[in-house]
């Protein structure tokens, strides 16, 4: 073994971060994976069960086929292989929240075999790179716990409304050396989900949860060292993943500098991300190793899959992310940063978008009204798109008169904010601030009057300090706020020969 | 006129012919079952409302309203299978008190034929055992001689039978548990095709291996009872989608042209000669009957008992896992979870059931998954490619049920070994999932029942069944009663 004082002379940036990834999607099916029960968030507990989910004796499960499909449909979108034939399997441990005492799973043959999915930083903090997929196999969620963290000695309790939900678990090859790299790899993740519409990913509700292995080699006088690997348990969002493998990976190497410890000297470690103290801590499950006792399920058969039914699949998925992001910068122009506002938003946001953009003929207000306008009052009333009072008819009506020159930006602003406001439509915003269209000759008229009450600007502006028209632009939006400051502008260096 | 001495079919004639209402069907059974049952404890308990079903089928047939093909007709159910509102216990203290809120499939298309659940009968705990000795609820008794096992596990559902107590009961074999009481017990017992009657609702033993069916006094009650039960279920996915033949139909077709094998490996070593003798003489009546006898070899069957008892150990330690004390089970009072679930399975389990747990957790563990698990799956494959073989050949195998005859109850308790043999013959079928019969075939010197076993190919139950029946049109072996 390597001495204290050797290690001490390595530094943190000769060691290469090793991080694989293991996800937990919940599909998106109206009922649970064995069984009829719905899958709904939120209902009291218990009310979501029967027979055959709370295990009753002589109870059999029977698979549920759009949960299949939508496996099927994630691992063409992850450039899986897709199995032909797939089977089912039983991982054996005892837990309160798991009725059979097993659970459901695929041991070696997943409905998803390996894949891989493209990752790349618009912000440049890391170079493209593919992380390869292990694969992503079916199985039925557990019930949840509910502990009494009182300390009061209270009872735990049971929810089985969550048992036998279906999960597609996605399993990284150890692939990405950073975690910048994994926290893109997940929110790409995520948003294909989003675009294949299996899943909510909702990850307060847990609709997406996600545990990362990480290790580190260390390069020592040319010897490559690897540190014992560590599971970090329940990342609940994309910031609780990357912070905790940041401060994992200088966690393992100051333990390295101690102790020397190699992955051959000590076994795999389960740790938890403590939020509130931003440190991961060692989980206080005891660390059996498990043995599942995996085994064929005998109550399920085999299932096969056609080449029309995954041709038909394929038909379903439609453009995502990646092709997206090519067709907004290649068709419609913008540039990779408005491009990645928008693709990142999900399908919703790309529809209005393409809509809007089309519609009022000028793609880059359309992106640029969609990314800040648009995006604040989505966030401002945390909704989603589709539940946005300002339709794309509507939007698209609204840019039409600032392509059009009708509307000038400041404007236009405000009549969006009223629609969203008071929930109307362009025109009756417009009418109800009092925005109506000035006649070219009352424009000259009032920009007459400026310059006859101005003779200090406008002979700043005569003497070439084009600039100064702006403190007369300001005035005429005062007598008139229907002025075009645009026209006005104009009309004024017109007149004073600019 | 004794409704005991009537088949099933004969009860239903007479309620459909209205010679026989079902109330009095139904009451004679009760009053049966009450004055005998206390001696033979084939029952864990009986319906408190077959009386009024049979009263609600009497007046429908009265109005002039449809009834169903079985209506009338009381049935008892082996406390494995699953009665919505009625205790199952599936001969377990675990399950003392589990009330299922579902009828299993069976019961369901049972009871919408309009035949009458009269009770749930003894068994071995969760099915495991030949003798019926392993039940919570204490042995049931050999109706032919009271020193005796009925067999097992399904042992209520034959002694009943053979008391004349019900005349039908619905069992459940895994290794033989239908197969080997009715032969213990001289009555007519069927394990169907696995997958042709659904298995939801039937407390899992070892799911690959279960199966359930009828326990008659004929087989053509055996056939009446088939053709209601039997049946593709959305419900259970290992349930076949198969057509379901009227099986009464084809019983009376000769056997001419029938050709079955006689099973060289099952009169070797260990088969007690009076069954030989009885076993071999069916041969020449068959034959009288038009059938072709030839022998065939099943070389893998040597194997059947090691394999059996290791995938079904397997099955089973997965399947008794849900009975943690968390939910419907026998729960003990413990300090922490752990040792809930450890005192609560310690006491709630019998010792057969624990071994085997442990004999499947071992064999699935890692390290031994393949020199177990996976060596039995392979050679469960190779049995049943004998089958197949065989079945180029023959229509249907001729053997033994039993190597003996039933034996003394804890005869066998302290060698497990000689326990499991008494499935040696018949274990190869679930195993298999061919379908077979077990019909009595003699009486052996001490006065106990033999009985026979046919064996078909998937799905040809009409087979096995016509000629049993044929067999039955010939002999008065399944006539014979036990002195009570």
């Amino acid at each position: 073994m390597s001495s204290a004082e050797d290690r001490s002379k390595v530094d943190f940036d000769q060691a290469t971060i090793v991080i694989g990834l293991e996800v937990h999607v919940q599909l998106d099916t109206q009922s649970k994976l064995f069984c009829g029960c719905s899958t709904e968030f939120g209902a009291p507990p218990n009310t979501q069960t029967c027979a055959v989910c709370t295990g009753m004796p002589g109870s059999l499960p029977v698979i549920n086929k759009e949960a299949l499909k939508l496996a099927i449909k994630t691992g063409l979108a992850l450039n899986c292989d897709i199995a032909r034939s797939t089977k089912w399997d039983r991982k054996n441990y005892f837990y309160p929240d798991l009725p059979k005492g097993y659970q459901i799973s695929q041991f070696d043959q997943p409905i998803c075999g390996e894949g891989y999915l493209d990752i790349s930083s618009a912000k440049g903090e890391f170079e493209p790179c593919r992380v390869r997929l292990e694969r992503a196999h079916l199985e039925e969620d557990a019930g949840k716990s509910i502990h009494d963290e009182s300390n009061q000695g209270g009872k735990s309790k049971i929810d089985l409304n969550r048992t036998g939900t279906p999960l597609l678990e996605i399993v990284t090859k150890p692939d990405m050396r950073s975690p910048a790299e994994a926290k893109a790899f997940l929110s790409e993740l995520k948003l294909i989900l989003n675009y294949i519409a299996v899943s909510d990913c909702n990850m307060q509700q847990g609709s997406l949860r996600c545990d990362g292995n990480i290790n580190l080699h260390i390069d020592m006088d040319g010897e490559k060292i690897a540190t014992p690997i560590v599971e970090i348990k329940n990342l609940n969002s994309f910031r609780a993943a990357e912070r905790s493998l940041t401060y994992e990976a200088k966690r393992q190497f100051s333990s390295w500098q101690k102790t020397g410890d190699t992955i051959d000297d000590a076994p795999k470690q389960t740790r938890g991300w403590n939020d509130a103290e931003q440190v991961t801590t060692i989980s206080r499950e005891k660390e059996l190793s498990a043995d599942y006792r995996y085994f064929p399920d005998p109550d399920l058969i085999a299932v096969t899959t056609s080449e029309e039914e995954i041709t038909a699949i394929e038909n379903q998925i439609g453009l995502l992310p990646a092709q997206w992001r090519k067709t907004l910068m290649e068709e419609h122009k913008l540039k990779p940063n408005d491009a990645e506002v928008i693709v990142g938003q999900g399908r919703g946001v790309i529809d209005y978008f393409v809509e809007v953009a089309s519609g009022c003929g000028d793609s880059r207000i359309a992106s640029n009204w969609i990314g800040q306008e648009v995006l604040r009052h989505l966030n401002e009333s945390t909704i989603e798109i589709d539940q946005y009072s300002v339709t794309a008819d509507q939007m698209t009506d609204l840019l039409k008169q600032v392509v059009g020159g009708e509307l000038d930006q400041t404007r236009a602003k405000e009549v969006l904010n009223e629609m969203v406001d008071s929930k109307i439509e362009v025109q009756s915003a417009m009418d109800k601030l009092g925005i109506k269209p000035v006649d070219s000759s009352e424009l000259d008229s009032l920009c007459q009057q400026l310059i006859d009450e101005n003779p200090d600007v406008a002979k700043q502006i005569q003497d070439g300090n084009t600039k100064a028209v702006g403190m007369l632009i300001g005035k005429a939006r005062k007598i008139n706020p229907n002025a075009n400051p645009g026209v006005v502008k104009d009309k004024i260096l017109k007149s004073l020969g600019g | 006129m004794d409704l005991s001495n009537l088949t099933a079919c004969e009860l239903v004639q007479q309620i459909s012919n209205g010679d026989l209402t079902a109330t009095d069907c139904v009451e004679h059974f009760l009053d049966r079952i009450k004055n005998q049952d206390g001696s033979l404890n084939s029952f864990i308990s009986t319906s408190d409302s077959a009386i009024q079903r049979a009263q609600e089928i009497d007046q429908r047939r009265a109005s002039g309203k449809p009834v169903g093909p079985l209506a009338g007709l009381p049935i008892a159910i082996k406390d494995g299978i699953c009665t919505a509102g009625q205790t199952t216990t599936a001969g377990s203290k675990m399950l003392e008190n589990f009330v299922p809120p579902f009828d299993a499939t069976v019961v369901n298309k049972l009871t919408d034929a309009d035949a009458i659940v009269i009770g749930k009968t003894n068994m071995d705990e969760f099915a495991m055992g030949s003798s019926t000795e392993t039940s919570h609820f204490n042995v049931t008794k050999n109706p032919w001689n009271d020193e005796r096992v009925p067999g097992g596990s399904s042992g209520g559902s034959s002694a009943c039978v053979a008391a004349d107590l019900v005349p039908v009961s619905i069992g459940s074999d895994t290794g033989g548990s239908i197969r080997q009481p009715a032969s213990f017990c001289g009555i007519t017992g069927l394990k169907p095709t696995y997958g042709r009657v659904s298995r939801y609702g039937l407390i899992a033993f070892a799911s690959s291996l279960d199966q359930i069916g009828p326990m008659t006094r004929t087989a053509a009650d055996n056939a009446m009872v088939m053709s209601v039960i039997s049946g593709h279920d959305s419900k259970d996915s290992t349930s076949a989608k198969k057509d379901v033949p009227d099986f009464s139909q084809s019983l009376d077709k000769p056997l001419k042209g029938i050709r079955i094998g006689i099973c060289r490996e099952h009169f070797e070593e260990g088969l007690d000669s009076q069954i030989e003798k009885s076993v071999k003489a069916t041969i020449s009546v068959l034959e009288n009957l038009g059938a072709q006898t030839t022998d065939i070899n099943l070389p893998h069957s040597q194997y059947a008992v090691a394999t059996y008892y290791v995938v079904a150990p397997c099955e089973a330690s997965s399947n008794l896992a849900r009975y943690d004390g968390v939910r419907y089970t026998h729960r003990e009072t413990a300090n922490d979870l752990e040792q809930m679930y450890c005192q609560s399975r310690a006491e709630g389990f019998g010792d057969e059931v624990k071994k085997r747990i442990m004999l499947g957790t071992y064999a699935l563990s890692s390290g031994y998954y393949d020199a177990y698990y996976l060596k039995a799956s392979k050679v469960r494959r190779m049995i049943k490619q004998d089958y197949d073989q065989a079945f180029e050949k023959v229509d249907l195998i001729l053997g033994p049920t039993t190597p003996t005859t039933a034996f003394k109850i804890g005869e066998h308790s302290k060698d497990a070994l000689a326990m499991y043999l008494a499935d040696i013959y018949t274990v190869s079928a679930n195993l298999a999932g061919v379908p077979a019969i077990s019909i009595p075939c003699g009486i052996s010197d001490e006065g106990l029942p033999i009985g026979m076993q046919l064996q078909a190919r998937s799905f040809d139950e009409c087979s096995l069944l016509q000629a049993a029946h044929q067999f039955q049109t010939e002999t008065d072996w399944h006539q014979r009663r036990p002195q009570r």
